[in-house]
């Protein structure tokens, strides 16, 4: 186990790590962790120590007459039998209590998030803004946040492993995360079960920022998007490809993606402030003009599987939706 | 050349009594995980029919009766087999084979009825798990039936004499827990709505 | 060739579970390969995303059911009756019966790879990723069918197996004088006949909803996704102890044998085995522990997973003490058994860790558990039943395994399995998800994912040195004996192979170790005093079996008329068994 810890040295930096904990959730985990792990650590010393003793110590060796009859020892029986009873008390006890201190409920003014989740992409809906994002969450640090989290569809969960342990989202079901996060930085992770043929293709990260940047944030994200005379020429040739009725409809736009005062698709993420997200396609690809195009040209090359078909663009196309995309701040 | 005594076993009981308790237990467990699953979804349909609308306690009362006297025609089925006495165990069998095709008759009358009424297995949570439980144990009830049958017209072909009370005294276990099982469907499907 | 297919005789069908079982342990070991080499490195394209999905479905479902439950199935059939003192099982038919309908379940579970449509929703096929909308193919239909079929080739067994142990023990023979593998093989079965009938019932909801539209998964009509887990895992968890117990039950014979000492706290041992058998029914939910169950539930089935460490905790003092003070023998078998404990305190360390609900919240779904689940089943039943090939080769064929390969092989394969999975501790615990075709470079993970794959091919490389040393020591071996080993139980009073008939008397037991009492039963005479008359063969169990996987066929192919004839085939093939002349 100091392997273990020495991991924690040497390489890195390891971004899903749950041994470098930013939350006091994570922080929960760990502690009761590393107090298991070593416990098990000794186990391990003791029971291995054991075995390798007996091999050497009892090897047969030529000329020995048979040993004694052993058939049993009551007393030794009683003592291996509480050791690890005593052993699992002390790890039932912390557990309890960690069980207790991080799975109630939220304390007043917890800034509260639903997240929803979709083959393959996280959808956010911040409860009093009514902020609605994808994939990239946003949170002030230091301040208690609750999710509440379900799916659109199958089972997913939601895993930001440096901030704390993972939820399931379920249709059907509300599941709560309850977590603060503790340090400023971005924080990555991705979906934790099995979820159809790109479960890996559906990361996320968590944006945790000082409460003036946060609250910058959402202003920015409240904001409607700019008119269109205010837009490039370039971007305002993308926004009528994104209007554009194509054939066969399932590959215009806006029936799946909602842009404020163009579109309202509830398919597919808000692209309102989609320009302000660092990564799209589920942090697969970087909010470049190259991932943007590259999402754009072929989504189920990028994400196999993807509910999004080919739209079948043109290069000219592409390039102007690029454009507008970005404009998308 | 087949002996009526069995073979030396470690219980005393015969391997086929012993397989056969086992297999009860197993079914315990089927009938018991439909059985919760129609617990936990009671209640908690979203569109009807529901249970006070189209159960008919009445009628299922009826064919409750009806299987309960089967039980009883099994027992004596298998007394007249043990005795000897052809006649009384060709009536008995066949008495129990009749009440229970009358149960399944019973069945079928109320399957397509609730079909009817509008429920089917796919109309809602109580759809899918009444036709499900009570139709295992409507399958059940079939194979009873034929294997009573089976025994039937083994005793016509005079191969059903007392040293095959075994074979008869398993199939009247195989009968009463069918049996034991509707008991308890009935309580908790209709009785306790 | 015919007298294989119609034989009913415990020896042969032990014989055709043990190379059918490792045929498939083949088949999901390629299938692990394949899923290494593609993440070997980060975001390699090797295979498809879908073909991957359908690569840890087929590597998980075929090592379950098709390799390390046949595998113990296998000795199972073998030794029981030899252990016991019996002629063979209760029901040699069923027995055959059960052989069929797992070899056609298994060829049936593979040929969806013909139509390219192999399951691929994971081996616990969690709802509603496998309804129909969601999973429209027919994949996740091979895989309900194809679990169900072999449902049924397991609880035949389970019921055949119950009489056997408790019904046909020799005179003498009381249950606190049974050897443990049998004992093990006992509660193994009881499991076996209750833990089924739950997830067909599970099974029989999926397919129901699959194929006639019925509402028992569905969120829409107030269902509830949660119920197929619960039905899962309930059988599931009892699963695994269907995994480990034979293989415990193993590792206590070959022990004392190589210690040249009893089996010490025998009793303890026995109970440690029932207990862990019952207590198993009360862990379920620990899988479910990121499912938002709630503090109580959390807290409680995290109790209970706690609890069950201590009976198998029990169990491992009681091995060490077996060698205490002992005179060892480092035979093959004996290296595997020692491997079993050495890698299986791991894994049940590991398995603690993932009992604390908060702590588990980061290691469910993560390379953490696929350590976990790796060296209890690969460093623990696979070693195990490692461990009794090497013992009970001798007694199956009259030959002994070469014993220098069979040291490489154990020591190669140690050093592989330990590259393959220990770093995958450190994998999970880095935040890699279980279940995903390819991981990005940034993660960090990209060197110990390479190492876990290099170990995954020495294991393959160890398992060459294994298929040449039976290749050539079936025929060619140094003949071995009744008892090679010095052994304490019935199965080494008689000869290698035994004769068809086992025992030529019944031998009356005297003590829980006949061969090494100081009270010795009366010899057991060459010849028979009189003639032994066996049963022959029969057709009927091999006719049944295709009659049920006709059905599943047809199912499968959503063709009516294949299900109802098939069906009839079945109806019509258990009226000739039950009226065919058959003596016992």
């Amino acid at each position: 186990m100091g392997a273990l810890l020495a991991t924690t040295a040497c390489g890195g930096p390891f971004p899903q790590s749950t041994l470098h904990p930013a939350g006091d959730l994570g922080f929960e985990i760990d502690r009761l962790f590393r107090l298991i792990v070593w416990l098990a650590a000794g186990v391990f010393v003791i029971v291995e120590g054991l075995l390798i003793y007996v091999a050497i110590k009892y090897r047969a060796r030529p000329g020995q007459p048979p040993p004694p009859r052993v058939h049993g020892h009551t007393l030794l029986e009683i003592g291996w039998t509480l050791a690890p009873a005593v052993i699992l008390i002390i790890v039932a006890v912390p557990t309890i209590q960690t069980i207790l201190r991080t799975d109630g409920p939220a304390p007043a003014g917890a800034l509260e998030v639903s997240v929803i989740g979709h083959q393959w992409w996280w959808e956010y809906r911040y409860a009093e803004s009514g902020v609605v994002t994808a994939n990239e969450l946003h949170l002030p640090v230091g301040r208690p946040v609750v999710l509440s989290m379900t799916s659109a569809d199958v089972i997913h969960s939601f895993w930001a492993p440096r901030l704390g342990g993972k939820r399931d989202v379920i249709q059907g079901r509300t599941n709560r995360l309850r977590f603060t996060p503790d340090s400023v930085g971005v924080f990555l992770g991705q979906c934790a079960e099995f979820c159809g043929e790109s479960h890996a293709n559906m990361g996320l990260r968590v944006v945790v920022e000082d409460s003036a940047s946060f609250a910058a944030w959402l202003v920015e994200q409240q904001r409607p998007p700019a008119p269109p005379d205010s837009l490039s020429a370039a971007a305002r040739e993308g926004l009528e490809a994104f209007r554009r009725i194509r054939d066969p409809a399932s590959n215009t736009c806006i029936i799946c993606h909602a842009v404020q005062g163009v579109s309202g698709g509830l398919m597919g993420p808000n692209l309102t402030h989609v320009g302000s997200r660092s990564r799209i396609a589920g942090d697969m690809l970087p909010n470049t003009a190259e991932g943007l195009a590259q999402w754009l040209r072929d989504p189920l090359a990028v994400k196999p599987g993807s509910k999004m078909p080919n739209p079948g663009l043109t290069e000219p196309e592409i390039a102007a939706l690029v454009a507008y995309l970005q404009s998308l701040r | 050349m087949t002996h009526a005594a069995a073979h030396y076993t470690s219980t005393g009981l015969d391997n086929k009594k012993l397989a056969f308790w086992a297999f009860i237990g197993s079914e315990c467990l089927l009938f018991g995980s439909l059985i919760s699953t129609y617990l936990v979804y009671k209640g908690r349909s979203v569109v009807g029919p529901t249970t006070q609308e189209i159960l008919n306690i009445p009628v299922t009362s009826v064919s409750t009766f009806d299987l309960l006297m089967s039980s009883l025609a099994m027992v004596l089925a298998l007394a007249a087999v043990a005795k000897g006495d052809k006649l009384w165990a060709r009536f008995w069998l066949g008495a129990t084979a009749f009440l229970g095709l009358v149960f399944l008759g019973f069945q079928f009358y109320e399957f397509t009825s609730f079909v009817h009424e509008g429920l089917t297995l796919k109309t809602n949570l109580f759809g899918s798990t009444f036709f499900v439980l009570t139709g295992t144990h409507g399958a059940h009830v079939a194979v009873g039936v034929l294997w009573l049958l089976t025994l039937l017209v083994r005793s016509f072909q005079r191969k059903l004499g007392p040293e095959k009370a075994l074979n008869v005294e398993i199939a009247g276990l195989y009968w009463h827990f069918v049996d034991v099982v509707w008991i308890v469907i009935f309580t908790v499907v209709y009785l306790i709505q | 060739m015919w007298k294989w297919i119609t034989t009913t005789d415990h020896k042969r069908i032990g014989i055709l579970y043990g190379v059918t079982a490792f045929v498939f342990f083949l088949i999901g070991g390629l299938e692990a390969l394949f899923i290494r080499l593609q993440l070997a490195k980060p975001e390699n394209a090797l295979v498809s995303a879908e073909t991957f999905n359908q690569l840890f479905t087929m590597h998980g479902t075929t090592m379950v059911f098709l390799a390390i439950m046949p595998m113990s199935a296998a000795f199972f059939n073998y030794i029981i009756p030899l252990q016991i003192g019996a002629r063979d099982v209760a029901f040699p038919r069923l027995n055959a019966f059960s052989y069929w309908v797992f070899l056609l379940g298994g060829l049936f579970l593979n040929a969806s790879f013909l139509f390219g449509a192999a399951p691929d929703g994971g081996w616990f096929g969690y709802l509603n990723l496998t309804s129909r909308q969601y999973s429209p193919g027919i994949n996740i239909d091979f895989w309900v069918l194809g679990l169900q079929v072999l449902g049924i080739a397991s609880l035949a067994a389970g019921f055949n197996f119950i009489v056997t142990i408790v019904n046909m023990r020799a005179p003498g023979m009381r249950m606190m004088r049974l050897p443990v593998f049998t004992w093990m093989t006992l509660v193994t079965q009881i499991i076996v006949v209750t833990a089924f009938p739950v997830i067909t019932v599970g099974l029989v909801f999926l397919m129901f909803d699959r194929f006639f539209g019925t509402t028992f998964y569905s969120v829409a009509a107030g269902g509830d996704l949660l119920l197929w887990q619960h039905l899962f895992w309930l059988f599931g968890h009892p699963e695994v102890y269907i995994l480990i117990l034979p293989a415990m039950g193993i590792v206590s014979e070959v022990l004392p044998t190589f210690s040249r000492k009893p089996l010490f706290g025998y009793a303890v041992v026995v109970y440690s085995g029932a207990l862990i058998g019952f207590m198993g029914w009360g862990v379920w939910a620990h899988h479910m522990f990121a499912s938002g169950l709630g503090p109580i539930a959390d807290s409680v089935f995290g109790a209970t997973t706690m609890m069950i460490a201590i009976p198998t905790g029990v169990k491992i003092f009681n091995w060490l003490a077996t060698m205490w003070g002992g005179q060892i023998r480092f035979t093959a078998a004996m290296l595997f058994a020692m491997g079993f404990i050495a890698m299986f305190v791991i894994g049940g360390l590991s398995g603690v860790m993932h009992s604390s609900p908060p702590a588990d919240l980061q290691q469910t779904d993560t390379y953490f558990v696929v350590a976990h689940i790796h060296y209890v089943l690969f460093g623990g039943a696979i070693q195990g039943l490692f461990a009794g090939i090497y013992y009970w080769f001798p007694k199956m064929t009259g030959r002994l395994l070469n014993e220098k390969l069979g040291k490489v092989h154990f020591w190669v394969m140690l050093v592989g399995m330990n590259l393959a999975f220990f770093p995958m501790h450190f994998i999970g615990l880095l935040g890699m998800p279980r279940r995903i075709y390819t991981y990005r470079a940034e993660l960090g993970v990209a060197d110990m994912n390479l190492v876990s794959t290099i170990g995954a091919h020495i294991i393959a490389v160890s398992l060459l040195f294994f298929i040449y040393n039976v290749w050539r020591s079936w025929r060619k071996g140094e003949v071995a004996g009744n008892d090679p080993w010095g052994g304490a139980t019935l199965e080494w009073t008689i000869p290698s192979p035994p004769p068809e008939y086992n025992f030529t008397v019944i031998p009356e037991v005297l003590s829980r170790l006949p061969r090494w009492s100081v009270t010795q039963m009366k010899a057991i005479p060459d010849v028979p005093p009189e003639p032994i008359h066996m049963p022959g063969g029969s057709y009927w169990p091999v006719v049944a079996a295709v009659g049920i996987i006709g059905m599943a066929s047809g199912a499968v192919a959503h063709t009516l008329w294949i299900v109802l004839a098939s069906g009839a085939l079945l109806v019509f093939s258990i009226f000739r068994w039950a009226f065919e002349p058959f003596e016992v």
